[in-house]
Protein backbone atom coordinates (compact mmCIF):
# COMPACT_ATOMS: atom_id res chain seq x y z
CA UNK A 1 0.00 0.00 0.00
CA UNK A 2 1.63 3.55 -1.18
CA UNK A 3 -0.48 6.54 -0.66
CA UNK A 4 1.32 10.46 -1.61
CA UNK A 5 -0.11 13.47 -1.01
CA UNK A 6 1.38 16.21 -3.20
CA UNK A 7 4.99 15.21 -3.15
CA UNK A 8 6.90 17.15 -4.79
CA UNK A 9 11.17 17.18 -5.49
CA UNK A 10 12.82 20.18 -6.27
CA UNK A 11 16.43 20.57 -7.19
CA UNK A 12 18.32 23.82 -7.26
CA UNK A 13 16.05 24.83 -10.17
CA UNK A 14 14.48 21.94 -11.50
CA UNK A 15 11.57 20.59 -10.38
CA UNK A 16 11.73 16.65 -10.30
CA UNK A 17 8.26 15.58 -9.12
CA UNK A 18 5.52 18.02 -8.57
CA UNK A 19 2.42 17.59 -6.32
CA UNK A 20 2.29 13.96 -6.96
CA UNK A 21 -0.68 12.32 -5.48
CA UNK A 22 -1.74 8.41 -5.53
CA UNK A 23 -3.07 5.97 -3.93
CA UNK A 24 -1.74 2.34 -4.79
CA UNK A 25 -3.87 -0.38 -3.20
CA UNK A 26 -1.80 -3.55 -1.43
CA UNK A 27 -1.15 -6.36 -3.86
CA UNK A 28 -1.23 -4.12 -7.04
CA UNK A 29 1.13 -3.93 -9.99
CA UNK A 30 1.36 -0.40 -10.98
CA UNK A 31 3.26 0.81 -13.97
CA UNK A 32 4.77 4.28 -13.74
CA UNK A 33 5.52 5.00 -16.94
CA UNK A 34 7.43 8.77 -18.23
CA UNK A 35 9.61 9.55 -20.89
CA UNK A 36 13.87 10.21 -19.66
CA UNK A 37 13.71 12.67 -17.22
CA UNK A 38 10.15 12.66 -16.09
CA UNK A 39 10.71 12.37 -12.24
CA UNK A 40 10.55 8.49 -12.03
CA UNK A 41 13.83 7.61 -10.36
CA UNK A 42 13.31 10.29 -7.84
CA UNK A 43 9.51 9.24 -7.00
CA UNK A 44 10.74 5.73 -6.34
CA UNK A 45 13.99 7.06 -4.88
CA UNK A 46 11.29 9.30 -2.05
CA UNK A 47 9.01 6.42 -1.43
CA UNK A 48 12.30 4.56 -0.44
CA UNK A 49 13.45 6.67 1.62
CA UNK A 50 16.71 7.68 0.08
CA UNK A 51 15.64 10.97 -0.70
CA UNK A 52 13.38 13.38 0.93
CA UNK A 53 10.59 15.43 -0.23
CA UNK A 54 11.03 19.02 -0.55
CA UNK A 55 7.33 19.40 0.11
CA UNK A 56 4.28 17.04 0.31
CA UNK A 57 3.90 13.79 2.09
CA UNK A 58 3.61 9.97 1.55
CA UNK A 59 3.02 6.49 3.13
CA UNK A 60 4.87 3.23 2.16
CA UNK A 61 3.27 0.14 4.29
CA UNK A 62 1.38 2.07 6.84
CA UNK A 63 4.92 3.81 7.50
CA UNK A 64 5.42 7.91 6.46
CA UNK A 65 8.19 8.70 4.79
CA UNK A 66 10.95 11.20 7.47
CA UNK A 67 9.99 9.98 9.99
CA UNK A 68 9.94 5.59 9.85
CA UNK A 69 12.53 5.40 7.21
CA UNK A 70 14.05 2.15 8.66
CA UNK A 71 10.30 0.69 9.14
CA UNK A 72 10.06 2.03 5.22
CA UNK A 73 13.71 0.19 4.09
CA UNK A 74 12.77 -2.99 6.15
CA UNK A 75 9.28 -3.47 4.63
CA UNK A 76 10.25 -2.35 0.68
CA UNK A 77 12.78 -4.01 -2.13
CA UNK A 78 14.46 -1.64 -4.20
CA UNK A 79 15.83 -2.98 -7.88
CA UNK A 80 17.80 0.56 -8.71
CA UNK A 81 18.16 1.47 -12.00
CA UNK A 82 21.86 0.20 -12.01
CA UNK A 83 22.32 -3.31 -10.37
CA UNK A 84 25.54 -2.69 -8.36
CA UNK A 85 27.58 -5.47 -7.37
CA UNK A 86 30.61 -6.29 -5.97
CA UNK A 87 32.14 -7.96 -8.98
CA UNK A 88 34.89 -9.38 -7.45
CA UNK A 89 32.82 -11.31 -4.89
CA UNK A 90 30.59 -14.48 -5.80
CA UNK A 91 26.88 -14.09 -6.88
CA UNK A 92 25.99 -15.90 -3.33
CA UNK A 93 28.65 -13.60 -1.14
CA UNK A 94 26.75 -10.78 -2.53
CA UNK A 95 23.51 -11.44 -1.86
CA UNK A 96 24.43 -13.00 1.72
CA UNK A 97 25.70 -9.45 2.54
CA UNK A 98 22.81 -8.13 1.24
CA UNK A 99 20.25 -10.54 3.52
CA UNK A 100 22.27 -9.83 6.72
CA UNK A 101 21.68 -6.05 6.07
CA UNK A 102 17.95 -6.43 5.22
CA UNK A 103 18.11 -8.95 9.01
CA UNK A 104 17.38 -12.15 7.31
CA UNK A 105 17.02 -14.93 9.82
CA UNK A 106 17.85 -17.77 7.29
CA UNK A 107 20.25 -16.16 5.11
CA UNK A 108 21.74 -19.25 3.71
CA UNK A 109 17.80 -20.60 3.35
CA UNK A 110 17.22 -16.96 1.47
CA UNK A 111 19.96 -16.51 -0.76
CA UNK A 112 19.63 -20.34 -1.81
CA UNK A 113 15.88 -19.86 -2.58
CA UNK A 114 15.73 -16.99 -4.88
CA UNK A 115 19.33 -18.31 -6.93
CA UNK A 116 17.49 -21.22 -7.61
CA UNK A 117 14.20 -19.48 -8.40
CA UNK A 118 15.99 -17.13 -10.85
CA UNK A 119 18.24 -20.17 -12.30
CA UNK A 120 21.18 -18.63 -10.95
CA UNK A 121 21.85 -21.58 -8.49
CA UNK A 122 24.34 -23.53 -10.89
CA UNK A 123 26.69 -20.17 -11.01
CA UNK A 124 26.54 -18.92 -7.41
CA UNK A 125 30.32 -19.32 -6.79
CA UNK A 126 31.42 -17.22 -9.96
CA UNK A 127 32.43 -13.67 -9.18
CA UNK A 128 29.20 -11.58 -10.61
CA UNK A 129 31.75 -9.35 -12.98
CA UNK A 130 31.63 -13.11 -14.94
CA UNK A 131 27.88 -11.98 -15.11
CA UNK A 132 26.11 -11.20 -18.28
CA UNK A 133 23.75 -8.14 -18.17
CA UNK A 134 20.94 -10.23 -17.51
CA UNK A 135 22.02 -12.05 -15.21
CA UNK A 136 23.01 -9.16 -12.80
CA UNK A 137 19.75 -7.95 -13.35
CA UNK A 138 17.52 -10.81 -12.22
CA UNK A 139 20.33 -11.20 -9.12
CA UNK A 140 19.66 -7.39 -8.49
CA UNK A 141 15.63 -8.70 -8.32
CA UNK A 142 16.42 -11.58 -6.21
CA UNK A 143 18.48 -8.81 -3.82
CA UNK A 144 15.03 -7.20 -3.57
CA UNK A 145 13.02 -9.89 -2.78
CA UNK A 146 15.67 -11.46 0.46
CA UNK A 147 13.51 -10.09 2.76
CA UNK A 148 10.39 -10.92 1.44
CA UNK A 149 8.99 -6.76 1.15
CA UNK A 150 5.45 -6.48 1.46
CA UNK A 151 6.01 -3.45 -1.48
CA UNK A 152 8.96 -3.68 -4.33
CA UNK A 153 9.98 -0.98 -6.12
CA UNK A 154 11.42 -2.23 -9.74
CA UNK A 155 13.30 0.52 -11.51
CA UNK A 156 13.37 0.35 -15.30
CA UNK A 157 14.04 -3.44 -14.67
CA UNK A 158 13.90 -4.66 -18.22
CA UNK A 159 15.89 -1.80 -19.68
CA UNK A 160 18.76 -2.67 -21.87
CA UNK A 161 18.12 -7.09 -21.37
CA UNK A 162 17.39 -8.56 -24.49
CA UNK A 163 14.00 -9.63 -25.41
CA UNK A 164 14.68 -13.78 -24.23
CA UNK A 165 15.88 -11.69 -21.02
CA UNK A 166 13.23 -9.37 -20.44
CA UNK A 167 10.57 -12.32 -21.08
CA UNK A 168 12.24 -14.17 -17.85
CA UNK A 169 12.21 -11.07 -16.00
CA UNK A 170 8.70 -10.40 -16.73
CA UNK A 171 7.72 -13.73 -15.60
CA UNK A 172 9.51 -13.37 -12.98
CA UNK A 173 7.12 -10.70 -12.09
CA UNK A 174 4.29 -12.07 -12.69
CA UNK A 175 5.12 -15.03 -9.98
CA UNK A 176 6.07 -12.45 -7.15
CA UNK A 177 2.50 -10.86 -8.01
CA UNK A 178 1.09 -14.17 -7.03
CA UNK A 179 2.55 -13.70 -3.96
CA UNK A 180 0.15 -10.30 -3.34
CA UNK A 181 3.09 -7.70 -2.98
CA UNK A 182 2.25 -4.80 -4.36
CA UNK A 183 4.96 -3.80 -6.73
CA UNK A 184 5.93 -0.50 -8.35
CA UNK A 185 7.07 -0.52 -11.79
CA UNK A 186 8.98 2.33 -13.74
CA UNK A 187 8.99 1.80 -17.53
CA UNK A 188 9.78 3.16 -20.57
CA UNK A 189 8.12 0.11 -22.34
CA UNK A 190 4.75 -0.09 -22.82
CA UNK A 191 4.04 -2.82 -23.83
CA UNK A 192 5.80 -4.42 -20.78
CA UNK A 193 3.54 -1.93 -19.05
CA UNK A 194 0.43 -3.33 -20.56
CA UNK A 195 1.30 -6.91 -19.78
CA UNK A 196 2.13 -6.69 -16.11
CA UNK A 197 0.06 -3.51 -14.92
CA UNK A 198 -3.20 -3.72 -13.14
CA UNK A 199 -3.27 0.79 -13.64
CA UNK A 200 -0.36 2.61 -15.08
CA UNK A 201 0.18 6.03 -14.52
CA UNK A 202 1.92 8.36 -16.88
CA UNK A 203 3.94 11.10 -15.43
CA UNK A 204 6.03 13.76 -16.79
CA UNK A 205 6.89 15.59 -13.50
CA UNK A 206 3.37 15.82 -13.18
CA UNK A 207 0.59 13.00 -12.89
CA UNK A 208 -1.04 13.00 -16.66
CA UNK A 209 -3.37 10.22 -16.34
CA UNK A 210 -3.95 7.43 -14.32
CA UNK A 211 -6.28 4.46 -15.44
CA UNK A 212 -5.73 0.97 -16.58
CA UNK A 213 -4.16 -0.31 -19.52
CA UNK A 214 -7.28 -0.80 -21.55
CA UNK A 215 -9.00 2.25 -20.35
CA UNK A 216 -6.26 4.49 -20.72
CA UNK A 217 -6.07 3.67 -25.04
CA UNK A 218 -9.60 4.27 -25.28
CA UNK A 219 -10.00 7.45 -22.94
CA UNK A 220 -7.74 8.90 -25.48
CA UNK A 221 -8.26 7.59 -28.88
CA UNK A 222 -12.05 6.37 -28.18
CA UNK A 223 -11.99 3.11 -30.22
CA UNK A 224 -11.69 2.22 -34.08
CA UNK A 225 -13.32 -0.11 -36.47
CA UNK A 226 -12.15 -1.32 -39.76
CA UNK A 227 -14.96 -2.37 -41.89
CA UNK A 228 -13.06 -4.27 -45.13
CA UNK A 229 -15.33 -3.87 -48.09
CA UNK A 230 -14.66 -5.53 -51.32
CA UNK A 231 -15.14 -2.09 -52.66
CA UNK A 232 -15.84 0.83 -51.01
CA UNK A 233 -15.58 4.75 -51.72
CA UNK A 234 -15.30 8.10 -50.15
CA UNK A 235 -19.39 8.60 -51.02
CA UNK A 236 -20.08 5.95 -48.52
CA UNK A 237 -17.49 7.30 -45.79
CA UNK A 238 -19.86 10.17 -45.98
CA UNK A 239 -23.02 7.90 -45.38
CA UNK A 240 -21.07 6.41 -42.11
CA UNK A 241 -20.20 9.84 -40.95
CA UNK A 242 -23.41 10.91 -40.95
CA UNK A 243 -24.32 8.60 -38.06
CA UNK A 244 -24.04 9.91 -34.36
CA UNK A 245 -22.47 6.95 -32.77
CA UNK A 246 -19.20 7.78 -35.65
CA UNK A 247 -16.82 10.39 -34.29
CA UNK A 248 -14.38 9.77 -37.31
CA UNK A 249 -14.11 8.01 -40.32
CA UNK A 250 -11.95 7.61 -43.40
CA UNK A 251 -10.62 5.91 -46.55
CA UNK A 252 -7.56 3.24 -46.53
CA UNK A 253 -7.54 1.39 -50.03
CA UNK A 254 -10.70 -0.82 -49.32
CA UNK A 255 -11.60 -0.17 -46.01
CA UNK A 256 -13.38 2.04 -44.47
CA UNK A 257 -11.66 3.12 -40.66
CA UNK A 258 -14.06 4.56 -37.91
CA UNK A 259 -13.65 5.84 -34.43
CA UNK A 260 -16.89 4.72 -32.81
CA UNK A 261 -17.81 4.79 -29.17
CA UNK A 262 -19.34 1.54 -28.39
CA UNK A 263 -18.82 -0.71 -31.11
CA UNK A 264 -20.60 -3.99 -29.45
CA UNK A 265 -23.52 -1.36 -29.53
CA UNK A 266 -23.51 0.33 -32.84
CA UNK A 267 -20.89 -2.39 -35.11
CA UNK A 268 -24.45 -3.96 -36.81
CA UNK A 269 -26.16 -0.57 -37.29
CA UNK A 270 -23.18 0.17 -39.27
CA UNK A 271 -23.07 -3.23 -40.92
CA UNK A 272 -26.86 -2.78 -42.11
CA UNK A 273 -26.31 0.03 -43.52
CA UNK A 274 -23.20 -0.93 -45.60
CA UNK A 275 -25.28 -3.64 -47.05
CA UNK A 276 -28.16 -1.62 -47.53
CA UNK A 277 -25.29 0.73 -50.07
CA UNK A 278 -24.43 -2.17 -51.52
CA UNK A 279 -21.06 -2.69 -50.25
CA UNK A 280 -19.96 -6.10 -50.05
CA UNK A 281 -18.82 -6.72 -45.94
CA UNK A 282 -15.42 -8.96 -46.46
CA UNK A 283 -14.54 -8.44 -42.11
CA UNK A 284 -15.25 -6.70 -39.53
CA UNK A 285 -12.70 -5.75 -36.83
CA UNK A 286 -11.36 -3.85 -34.15
CA UNK A 287 -7.94 -1.26 -34.87
CA UNK A 288 -5.55 -2.04 -31.56
CA UNK A 289 -4.07 0.88 -31.34
CA UNK A 290 -0.93 0.34 -29.39
CA UNK A 291 -0.05 2.27 -26.13
CA UNK A 292 2.68 3.82 -27.50
CA UNK A 293 0.69 5.48 -29.61
CA UNK A 294 -1.76 6.52 -26.58
CA UNK A 295 1.35 7.74 -24.38
CA UNK A 296 3.49 9.22 -27.24
CA UNK A 297 0.04 12.03 -27.79
CA UNK A 298 -0.11 11.86 -23.48
CA UNK A 299 3.53 13.24 -22.86
CA UNK A 300 3.79 15.49 -26.35
CA UNK A 301 0.71 17.39 -25.38
CA UNK A 302 2.03 17.76 -21.61
CA UNK B 1 26.32 -3.84 15.25
CA UNK B 2 25.87 -6.93 13.48
CA UNK B 3 25.63 -5.15 10.01
CA UNK B 4 29.01 -2.88 11.61
CA UNK B 5 30.25 -6.49 11.23
CA UNK B 6 28.64 -7.22 8.31
CA UNK B 7 30.23 -3.93 6.72
CA UNK B 8 33.95 -4.77 7.67
CA UNK B 9 34.10 -8.39 6.56
CA UNK B 10 32.47 -7.23 3.53
CA UNK B 11 35.26 -4.76 2.90
CA UNK B 12 37.58 -6.93 3.92
CA UNK B 13 37.05 -9.84 1.29
CA UNK B 14 36.59 -7.27 -1.15
CA UNK B 15 39.27 -4.82 -0.54
CA UNK B 16 42.03 -7.41 -0.05
CA UNK B 17 41.61 -8.31 -3.35
CA UNK B 18 43.24 -5.64 -4.98
CA UNK B 19 46.79 -5.63 -5.22
CA UNK B 20 47.47 -1.58 -4.91
CA UNK B 21 46.00 -2.25 -1.76
CA UNK B 22 47.40 -5.24 -0.55
CA UNK B 23 50.59 -3.83 -1.43
CA UNK B 24 50.02 -0.67 1.12
CA UNK B 25 49.07 -2.93 3.92
CA UNK B 26 51.46 -6.12 3.68
CA UNK B 27 54.97 -4.42 2.42
CA UNK B 28 54.70 -1.23 3.52
CA UNK B 29 54.56 -2.55 7.20
CA UNK B 30 57.82 -4.84 6.34
CA UNK B 31 59.72 -2.50 4.53
CA UNK B 32 59.53 0.15 7.60
CA UNK B 33 60.12 -2.59 10.14
CA UNK B 34 63.11 -4.30 8.17
CA UNK B 35 64.82 -1.02 6.94
CA UNK B 36 66.08 0.30 10.79
CA UNK B 37 66.78 -3.13 11.73
CA UNK B 38 68.54 -3.50 8.58
CA UNK B 39 70.38 -0.12 10.11
CA UNK B 40 70.96 -1.77 13.65
CA UNK B 41 72.49 -5.00 12.17
CA UNK B 42 74.76 -3.44 9.99
CA UNK B 43 75.70 -0.54 12.32
CA UNK B 44 76.16 -2.83 15.45
CA UNK B 45 78.55 -5.43 13.73
CA UNK B 46 80.69 -3.09 12.10
CA UNK B 47 83.17 -1.76 14.95
CA UNK B 48 84.01 1.46 13.53
CA UNK B 49 81.08 2.55 14.95
CA UNK B 50 81.85 1.24 18.25
CA UNK B 51 83.99 3.62 20.15
CA UNK B 52 84.08 6.45 17.28
CA UNK B 53 82.28 9.16 19.23
CA UNK B 54 84.58 11.88 18.34
CA UNK B 55 83.13 11.87 14.42
CA UNK B 56 79.76 11.91 15.70
CA UNK B 57 78.26 15.28 15.20
CA UNK B 58 77.03 17.12 18.12
CA UNK B 59 73.77 17.49 16.71
CA UNK B 60 73.05 13.31 17.20
CA UNK B 61 75.09 13.34 20.22
CA UNK B 62 73.19 15.75 21.96
CA UNK B 63 70.29 14.01 21.19
CA UNK B 64 71.27 11.14 23.51
CA UNK B 65 71.66 10.85 26.89
CA UNK B 66 75.13 11.67 28.05
CA UNK B 67 76.06 7.85 28.82
CA UNK B 68 75.66 6.43 25.64
CA UNK B 69 78.57 5.88 23.59
CA UNK B 70 78.67 7.41 20.32
CA UNK B 71 77.85 4.16 18.46
CA UNK B 72 74.68 3.69 20.45
CA UNK B 73 74.06 7.09 20.27
CA UNK B 74 74.06 6.95 16.40
CA UNK B 75 72.07 3.11 16.50
CA UNK B 76 69.49 5.21 18.61
CA UNK B 77 69.47 8.53 16.33
CA UNK B 78 68.50 6.33 12.84
CA UNK B 79 66.44 4.18 14.39
CA UNK B 80 64.40 7.13 15.56
CA UNK B 81 64.73 8.76 12.51
CA UNK B 82 63.07 5.70 10.89
CA UNK B 83 60.33 5.52 13.93
CA UNK B 84 59.02 8.53 12.63
CA UNK B 85 58.82 6.86 9.26
CA UNK B 86 57.46 4.09 10.68
CA UNK B 87 54.23 6.64 11.13
CA UNK B 88 53.42 6.44 8.26
CA UNK B 89 52.12 2.90 8.48
CA UNK B 90 48.87 4.05 10.50
CA UNK B 91 48.00 7.12 7.51
CA UNK B 92 49.10 5.40 4.53
CA UNK B 93 47.05 2.18 5.19
CA UNK B 94 43.25 3.57 6.16
CA UNK B 95 43.95 5.83 3.31
CA UNK B 96 44.28 3.16 0.97
CA UNK B 97 41.58 0.99 2.36
CA UNK B 98 39.31 3.69 2.64
CA UNK B 99 39.40 4.92 -0.83
CA UNK B 100 39.16 1.55 -2.22
CA UNK B 101 35.99 1.00 -0.17
CA UNK B 102 34.21 4.55 -0.89
CA UNK B 103 35.08 5.22 -4.46
CA UNK B 104 34.95 1.40 -5.42
CA UNK B 105 31.03 1.40 -3.98
CA UNK B 106 30.71 4.57 -6.68
CA UNK B 107 32.63 2.76 -9.15
CA UNK B 108 30.00 -0.41 -8.71
CA UNK B 109 27.22 1.51 -8.49
CA UNK B 110 26.41 0.10 -5.76
CA UNK B 111 25.72 2.89 -2.73
CA UNK B 112 22.43 3.28 -4.15
CA UNK B 113 21.12 -0.65 -3.06
CA UNK B 114 23.44 -0.50 -0.24
CA UNK B 115 21.82 2.52 1.32
CA UNK B 116 18.50 1.11 0.43
CA UNK B 117 18.37 -1.64 3.30
CA UNK B 118 17.96 -0.52 6.70
CA UNK B 119 21.48 0.13 7.60
CA UNK B 120 22.08 3.46 9.44
CA UNK B 121 24.61 6.04 7.64
CA UNK B 122 26.30 6.36 10.74
CA UNK B 123 26.51 2.19 10.82
CA UNK B 124 28.42 2.25 7.26
CA UNK B 125 30.39 5.03 8.37
CA UNK B 126 31.80 3.39 11.20
CA UNK B 127 32.03 -0.01 10.02
CA UNK B 128 34.09 1.35 6.73
CA UNK B 129 36.57 2.98 8.97
CA UNK B 130 37.04 0.43 10.73
CA UNK B 131 37.65 -1.62 8.43
CA UNK B 132 39.87 0.46 7.96
CA UNK B 133 41.40 1.04 11.46
CA UNK B 134 41.62 -1.83 12.27
CA UNK B 135 44.22 -3.18 9.59
CA UNK B 136 46.55 -0.17 9.86
CA UNK B 137 46.42 -0.55 13.98
CA UNK B 138 47.03 -4.36 13.39
CA UNK B 139 49.88 -3.70 11.31
CA UNK B 140 51.42 -0.75 13.30
CA UNK B 141 51.82 -2.67 16.33
CA UNK B 142 52.74 -5.95 15.22
CA UNK B 143 55.02 -4.02 13.13
CA UNK B 144 56.09 -2.35 16.39
CA UNK B 145 56.44 -5.21 17.90
CA UNK B 146 58.77 -6.92 15.61
CA UNK B 147 61.30 -4.36 15.90
CA UNK B 148 61.54 -4.65 19.86
CA UNK B 149 62.15 -8.25 19.20
CA UNK B 150 64.35 -8.17 16.33
CA UNK B 151 66.68 -5.07 18.27
CA UNK B 152 66.39 -7.34 21.15
CA UNK B 153 67.91 -10.22 19.50
CA UNK B 154 70.61 -8.06 17.52
CA UNK B 155 71.79 -5.40 20.32
CA UNK B 156 70.64 -7.04 23.59
CA UNK B 157 71.53 -3.40 25.13
CA UNK B 158 68.50 -2.49 27.78
CA UNK B 159 69.43 1.05 27.81
CA UNK B 160 69.13 1.13 23.55
CA UNK B 161 65.92 -0.89 24.21
CA UNK B 162 64.71 0.86 27.01
CA UNK B 163 64.83 4.32 24.87
CA UNK B 164 62.62 2.72 22.03
CA UNK B 165 59.87 1.55 24.97
CA UNK B 166 59.61 4.80 26.42
CA UNK B 167 57.07 7.46 27.05
CA UNK B 168 57.19 9.11 23.74
CA UNK B 169 57.34 5.90 21.54
CA UNK B 170 54.34 4.56 23.36
CA UNK B 171 52.30 7.51 22.73
CA UNK B 172 53.56 7.41 19.03
CA UNK B 173 52.13 4.05 18.30
CA UNK B 174 49.58 3.99 20.78
CA UNK B 175 47.83 7.08 21.10
CA UNK B 176 49.10 8.76 17.98
CA UNK B 177 48.84 5.92 16.02
CA UNK B 178 45.34 5.71 16.24
CA UNK B 179 44.38 9.16 15.91
CA UNK B 180 46.38 9.46 12.71
CA UNK B 181 44.49 6.50 11.78
CA UNK B 182 41.35 8.60 12.23
CA UNK B 183 42.29 11.36 10.60
CA UNK B 184 43.40 9.46 7.53
CA UNK B 185 40.12 7.42 6.77
CA UNK B 186 38.21 10.71 7.44
CA UNK B 187 40.61 12.76 4.97
CA UNK B 188 40.15 10.16 2.17
CA UNK B 189 36.48 9.80 3.02
CA UNK B 190 36.16 13.37 2.02
CA UNK B 191 38.33 13.20 -0.83
CA UNK B 192 36.66 10.03 -2.01
CA UNK B 193 33.40 11.98 -2.18
CA UNK B 194 34.73 14.60 -4.89
CA UNK B 195 36.67 11.72 -6.79
CA UNK B 196 35.73 8.84 -9.31
CA UNK B 197 38.90 6.81 -9.79
CA UNK B 198 40.01 4.66 -6.38
CA UNK B 199 43.44 5.72 -8.00
CA UNK B 200 43.20 9.33 -7.49
CA UNK B 201 41.65 8.81 -4.28
CA UNK B 202 44.16 7.14 -2.46
CA UNK B 203 47.30 9.59 -4.15
CA UNK B 204 45.03 12.34 -3.00
CA UNK B 205 44.57 10.97 0.45
CA UNK B 206 48.19 10.02 0.74
CA UNK B 207 48.97 14.20 1.41
CA UNK B 208 48.26 13.05 4.54
CA UNK B 209 51.24 11.25 4.99
CA UNK B 210 53.34 14.78 4.32
CA UNK B 211 53.18 15.84 8.23
CA UNK B 212 55.33 12.90 9.10
CA UNK B 213 57.92 13.61 6.36
CA UNK B 214 58.02 16.79 7.57
CA UNK B 215 58.48 15.71 11.17
CA UNK B 216 61.17 13.26 9.67
CA UNK B 217 63.80 15.79 8.13
CA UNK B 218 62.77 18.28 10.81
CA UNK B 219 64.53 16.32 13.32
CA UNK B 220 67.32 15.45 10.78
CA UNK B 221 67.55 19.28 10.49
CA UNK B 222 67.74 19.38 13.93
CA UNK B 223 64.82 21.77 14.13
CA UNK B 224 62.56 19.69 16.34
CA UNK B 225 63.47 17.64 18.73
CA UNK B 226 60.80 14.45 19.33
CA UNK B 227 60.33 15.14 23.09
CA UNK B 228 57.68 14.68 25.33
CA UNK B 229 56.06 18.41 24.68
CA UNK B 230 56.18 17.88 20.85
CA UNK B 231 54.45 14.30 21.72
CA UNK B 232 51.92 15.97 23.49
CA UNK B 233 51.37 18.53 21.19
CA UNK B 234 51.23 16.45 18.69
CA UNK B 235 48.48 14.62 20.12
CA UNK B 236 46.12 17.64 20.78
CA UNK B 237 46.80 19.07 17.22
CA UNK B 238 46.00 15.37 15.76
CA UNK B 239 42.77 15.27 18.43
CA UNK B 240 41.49 19.08 16.93
CA UNK B 241 42.31 17.87 12.85
CA UNK B 242 40.33 14.37 13.48
CA UNK B 243 37.49 16.57 15.21
CA UNK B 244 37.39 18.70 12.16
CA UNK B 245 37.84 16.09 9.64
CA UNK B 246 35.28 13.62 11.65
CA UNK B 247 32.98 16.46 11.70
CA UNK B 248 33.41 17.07 7.35
CA UNK B 249 32.81 13.62 7.03
CA UNK B 250 29.73 13.26 8.42
CA UNK B 251 28.43 15.97 6.93
CA UNK B 252 28.72 14.55 3.71
CA UNK B 253 28.32 10.81 4.56
CA UNK B 254 24.59 11.20 4.41
CA UNK B 255 21.80 9.31 2.77
CA UNK B 256 20.40 12.28 0.28
CA UNK B 257 24.29 14.05 -0.04
CA UNK B 258 25.48 10.30 -1.31
CA UNK B 259 22.55 9.52 -3.30
CA UNK B 260 22.21 12.98 -5.08
CA UNK B 261 25.66 14.97 -4.96
CA UNK B 262 28.37 12.36 -5.29
CA UNK B 263 29.65 12.00 -8.64
N1 LIG C 1 20.86 14.66 -7.99
C1 LIG C 1 20.23 15.46 -8.82
N2 LIG C 1 20.59 16.75 -8.90
C2 LIG C 1 19.96 17.59 -9.75
N3 LIG C 1 18.96 17.22 -10.57
C3 LIG C 1 18.57 15.95 -10.55
C4 LIG C 1 19.17 14.99 -9.68
N4 LIG C 1 18.56 13.79 -9.87
C5 LIG C 1 17.63 13.99 -10.82
N5 LIG C 1 17.63 15.28 -11.23
C6 LIG C 1 16.75 15.86 -12.26
O1 LIG C 1 15.42 15.51 -11.96
C7 LIG C 1 14.72 15.18 -13.14
C8 LIG C 1 14.14 13.78 -13.01
O2 LIG C 1 15.17 12.82 -13.00
P1 LIG C 1 14.88 11.28 -12.80
O3 LIG C 1 16.18 10.59 -12.74
O4 LIG C 1 13.97 11.11 -11.64
O5 LIG C 1 14.11 10.91 -14.12
P2 LIG C 1 13.65 9.50 -14.67
O6 LIG C 1 12.22 9.61 -14.96
O7 LIG C 1 14.07 8.42 -13.76
O8 LIG C 1 14.45 9.40 -16.03
P3 LIG C 1 15.09 8.15 -16.79
O9 LIG C 1 14.00 7.54 -17.58
O10 LIG C 1 16.11 8.76 -17.66
O11 LIG C 1 15.66 7.24 -15.75
C9 LIG C 1 15.72 15.33 -14.28
O12 LIG C 1 15.52 16.60 -14.87
C10 LIG C 1 17.05 15.27 -13.62
O13 LIG C 1 17.99 16.01 -14.32
MG1 LIG D 1 15.22 6.79 -13.94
Amino acid sequence: MITTQNLTKRFDQITAVENLTLEIPEGEVFGFLGPNGAGKTTTVRMLTSLISPTSGSATVNGHAIGERDIDIRRSVGLLTETPGWYDNLSAERNLEIYASLYEVEDIKGQVGKYLRFLGLWERRLDVTATFSKGMKQKLAIARALLHEPRTVFLDEPTAALDPEASRLVREFILEIKQQGRTIFICTHNLDEAERLCDRIAVFKTRLLVLDSPANLRRQVFGRKVVFHLLQADQALVEKIIQLPQVTEAKLIDHKIVATIDDPEKHNPEIIRLLVSEGADVQFVGELRRSLEDVYLQLVKNA
Amino acid sequence: MKKIQTIIRKEWSEVFKNRMVLFTVAFLPLLLTAIPLGIIYATSSSAEFAGASSEIPGEINAFCPSDFSGGDCFQVFIVSQFMIMFMIIPLAIPASISSYSIVGEKVNRSLEPLLATPITTTELLIGKSLAAIIPALAATWIGFTIFILGTWIIIANPEIIGYFLDGRWLIAIFVIGPLMALSAVSFSIIISSRVNDPRVAEQVSMIIILPVLAAFFGQMAGIITLNITFMLASVIVLALVDAVLVFFSIRLFQRETIITRWK
